[in-house]
């Protein structure tokens, strides 16, 4: 039988009545999750075709597709309606999430068909973020299984506390409420500490549609709502309107000199002309004088309106800022707490420096110490050294420079944020803020007469960090020692930070996994930069294996400041040198985690020098250096004099 | 007092957010104005997120030269009235080789003056980012598609392997030579485009519009002969009959439907008992399965 699954909703009273009604319908954000082959694409399809979303074409290819690649028989296979890419339909599973609109005549919904494969949890996280209710679909036959219980942690963790537990492919167990009752009373056990305001559990088949949108005659004992009446009568309101006034300023609009916009989106609250707001990270207050907008000023706006303010003064406010009330404020601070869940197949490594983002405001973070990571079957906190993909855990988390900020469980729009690889920017991981660990305001920095200018002109020097890259044997330590005698030959100021040295001191307590090399390099880094601001010329000499490492040091540094010296030398002739014998141990099999060996060495792509040593001598090396060397100070000095200062 | 926003108040929200975002986050933007309805949402959106400025980037018409006559005028007619900076890009390539629809199939065509096409005009100028008006409620891959797409320096969409989007906290991060293609209408359906042109009181092309038009019946397609480069197959006649568009692209490759729908709530009407998705006027949709997912892995927005 063919069904027609056209929209029938033809309008009654004319088109602007019903148009009119359409828009007092409330929106439902929700996702569908849990493990593989739980049915969650098969149920979405089933809510579509049940409330008349597909169009006769659209049905057409469904059952050309469900031919091809469908893996229900002879019948319709709902689950290629939403798995729209050509991959997922060749496998037969879920890779991405897709998007998926429709409407009762009660309620409109954006649902959000997740993946069940573990690979692809940062897919789910992403369906989730925006989500106001999960459906965990359940497999009868299998009951709860370690990704029911991953999803509603992170479910949970993202801020969702309503839950659908559908127990799927009822008809399969013979719609057994016994195993409905054991499914539900497990995932309650399990669930209890989640944090969920309502769970509403519902024994279902989406492939046949009983209490999907219609009562199943097979489960005469079940006497909740159908999937569907629940859908369109649960309460996810929460009154955000109601929070104190935040306004994160994405852009600042100024065409001319008599125009001065904060453009935004309001994450909580409301405002009108006349309200006095503060700046979060300056303190400073003033008062809304307008709320523009393309129809006309607006006497007031509300969170979820995306506006433009003007004030009163001119206060400054750049994007990243946050306009808030004055009667409570958000945190601004540098350290913080936050649950992590991490998305990318290159581990979180402490020390590792990230750019963190939250809706308008950019950095850079470090995790500064990750404190446990969350198993997902148990709840046990486990400590941990790294975090995998996929993984869920605490972190202390240090930013460049301080961020404003609530606690995510008291807002989540300005609880959030995201991690960058500084590398690929890929996005590796989003994060949940806890709580702060301490106030920046209350750290002011000394803003002392005698700084590094002062210091460094004293020396008759310009600071700079000579980053000395290369593998064990390339020839570092030599060409820095003889880099050093030269300069200080000619009065120059200098010190030289040394891996081996280093190593046996400040560093004695790091061995060489991946997290501790980071450390390794964090620390150094921080010691050159203390050193370059006392004006000295700092030559460091470290394999610094990473590219993320040696970028995250020159971000340390003042602009110009840090020289990449790449030293290379082919491993085969490092290894033929083998100055201290580690090639000879390392290729043995004695050492492990030897750079060039078994552990990776990532070439620098643009070195400010290049120094390529086969067949050269130190001392031609070092003449390319103090070359440009000079180069850079008179360049400099040319530019300051030209600036009139 | 009313504080709650409406559903429409929700997605114009939104997509102004996008807008600006873009804005403040890349060196190089553009928007693809595509002339047709969601382009016309697209820029009364624009107008409005970066109002009492004008957008704050170009608007780039990718002319694949058989555009209906009605949207080019159209076109230059809204460029002129909201005073933005209009660039038009034709591959000229394509046009030296005379590549069309008609010999060469829509496949060839398409991939040529509109995929490559958009590619040349991306590199000629060096945008970072590109606003599209795709809809995710369109079609099966659009549905997977994130708000802000990335794409590499060869300007390809890896479906298989898309940066998670968490919230509205949006990574607008790109080395050089990669690019982001960013959708403001994501979350918009078909109604609520309508709805919003009909609330908004935004100007579309007459093509909408139900009117007589000289239409050919081709492959069970209604198409307007729009010039005399259509030559008329045997048996084929012109017959003028009461049509409009429900979509507009290419003229040979747009089918019109039979329809006495002449105002904007007649539109409406007629959508809410449609039985045939919008993309179903489009011929290069139905070329083969998969088939928007590959153009779009090439590049086609």
């Amino acid at each position: 039988m063919r069904h027609i699954l056209a929209k029938s909703l033809a309008p009654t009273d004319g088109v602007r009545d019903y148009l009119a009604a359409q828009e007092k319908k409330s929106l439902l954000r929700f996702l569908t999750c849990g493990s593989v082959d739980d049915g969650k694409s098969t149920l979405i399809g089933r809510l579509l075709s049940d409330t008349k979303q597909i169009f006769e074409d659209q049905l057409a290819a469904l059952e050309r597709d469900s031919r091809k690649h469908g893996t229900t028989g002879d019948d319709i296979d709902f689950a290629l309606l939403v798995d729209g890419l050509e991959a997922e339909r060749e496998q037969g599973i879920t890779i991405d999430v897709a998007y998926r609109f429709f409407a009762t005549p009660k309620r409109k919904f954006i649902v959000a068909d997740t993946p069940g494969h573990e690979q692809y949890t940062r897919n789910m996280a992403t369906g989730a973020s925006t989500a106001d209710l999960a459906i965990v679909l359940i497999d009868a036959r299998q009951g709860v299984l370690p990704q029911t219980r991953r999803h509603s942690i992170i479910a949970s963790l993202l801020g969702i506390r309503h839950i659908v537990l559908a127990v799927n492919k009822i008809d399969l167990v013979g719609f057994d409420q016994a195993v409905f009752e054991r499914i539900t009373e497990a995932y309650g056990q399990f669930s209890r500490d989640l944090g969920f305001q309502t769970i509403v559990p519902i024994p279902m088949s989406a492939r046949y549609g009983d209490n999907v949108t219609s009562r199943s005659d097979s489960m005469a004992w079940y006497s909740g709502p159908t999937l569907i009446e629940h859908l369109e009568t649960v309460s996810v309101e929460e009154a955000v309107v109601e929070l104190p006034f935040r306004f994160p300023v994405q852009y600042v609009n100024r065409p001319n000199l008599d125009f001065r916009g904060f453009a935004g989106t309001i994450a909580s609250g409301s405002v009108a002309p006349g309200d006095e707001v503060v700046v979060a990270k300056s303190g400073k207050s003033s008062r809304v004088k307008r709320i523009v907008s393309y129809g006309g000023d607006l006497a007031q706006a509300a969170a979820g309106q995306a506006i433009t303010l003007v004030l009163d003064d001119e206060v400054e406010i750049s994007r990243g800022n946050m306009l808030v009330s004055p009667a409570a404020r958000p945190q601004v601070a540098d350290q913080f707490a936050a649950n992590i869940v991490w998305f990318d197949e290159h581990a979180l490594l402490p020390g590792r420096s990230y750019i963190l983002r939250t809706e308008t405001d950019q950095t850079s973070a470090t995790v500064t110490d990750l404190k446990y990571r969350i198993n997902v079957n148990d709840f046990a906190h486990e400590a941990a050294k790294s975090l995998d993909m996929n993984e869920v855990g605490i972190c202390n988390i240090s930013t460049r420079t301080p961020i404003a900020f609530d606690t995510f469980a008291e807002n989540r729009t300005t609880g959030a944020f995201i991690l960058i690889d500084r590398i690929s920017n890929a996005t590796v991981g989003a994060g949940m803020i806890l709580h702060s660990l301490r106030r920046a305001e209350n750290i002011h920095w000394q803003s002392l007469d005698v700084g590094k200018r002062v210091r460094a002109d004293m020396k008759n020097q310009r600071p700079a960090v000579f980053w000395f890259t290369g593998l064990s044997g390339s020839g570092k330590s030599t060409i820095a020692n003889l880099f050093e005698k030269k300069l200080f030959a000619t009065g120059r100021h200098t010190y030289i930070l040394d891996g081996d040295n280093v190593r046996h001191g400040l560093n004695r307590d790091l061995g060489f996994t991946d997290a501790d090399r980071v450390e390794n390099i964090r620390r150094v880094a921080e010691v050159a930069r203390l050193m370059a601001d006392a004006g000295l010329i700092v030559i460091v000499s470290f394999i610094s294996p990473f590219s993320a490492e040696r970028r995250m040091a020159r971000e340390l540094m003042a602009d110009g400041e840090f020289i990449e010296v790449f030293v290379d030398t082919p491993f085969e002739e490092c290894a033929r040198r083998d100055p201290k014998g580690l090639y000879a141990r390392a290729l043995n099999g004695e050492i492990k985690n030897f750079t060039g060996v078994d552990s990776p060495y990532e070439a620098p792509e643009k070195p400010e020098i290049h120094l390529q040593t086969l067949g050269k001598s130190a001392e031609q090396m070092v003449d390319a250096l103090e070359h440009w060397l000079n180069e850079r100070d008179i360049a400099e000095d040319q530019y300051d004099n030209g600036g009139g200062i | 007092m009313t504080i709650a926003l409406t559903h429409l108040q929700r997605l114009e929200a939104e997509s102004i957010h996008i807008f600006r975002e873009v804005a403040a986050a890349f060196a190089k933007p553009v928007m693809l104005y595509s002339v047709g309805k969601d382009s016309s949402v697209l820029m009364h959106l624009a107008m409005k997120a970066f109002y009492p400025a004008k957008p704050p980037f170009p608007f780039l018409h990718v002319d694949t030269t058989w555009k209906f006559r009605e949207m080019i005028a159209f076109r230059d007619q809204m460029a002129q009235k909201l005073g933005f900076d209009l660039l038009v890009h034709v591959n000229e390539d394509g046009v030296r080789d005379n590549i069309n629809p008609f010999d060469h199939g829509s496949n060839t065509h398409t991939h040529v003056m509109k995929t490559v096409a958009l590619r040349q005009a991306l590199d000629k100028y060096g945008f970072d980012a590109a606003f599209g008006g795709a809809r995710r409620d369109e079609e099966k891959s659009r549905a997977k598609e994130r708000i802000f797409s990335f794409r590499n320096a060869q300007h390809v969409w890896d479906p298989k392997n898309q940066r998670p989007e968490m919230w509205k906290i949006f990574n607008t991060r790109i080395a050089s030579g990669e690019s982001i293609r960013v959708f403001p209408l994501s979350n918009w359906t078909e109604l609520d485009i309508w709805q919003y042109i009909l609330q908004e009181n935004i100007p579309i092309v007459p093509l909408y519009f139900a009117k007589q038009r000289p239409v050919v019946e081709r492959d069970g397609m209604l198409i307007l002969r729009d010039d005399e480069r259509m030559k008329l197959r045997p048996g084929e006649t012109v017959e003028n009959r009461l049509v409009r568009f429900r979509t507009l692209g290419c003229y040979p490759l747009t089918g019109a439907i039979e329809s006495d729908a002449d105002t904007l709530e007649a539109i409406v009407g007629e959508m809410l008992t449609a039985r045939t998705s919008e993309r179903q006027g489009r011929l290069i949709d139905r070329d083969e399965a998969g088939s928007m997912e590959k153009k779009k892995r090439e590049g086609y927005f």
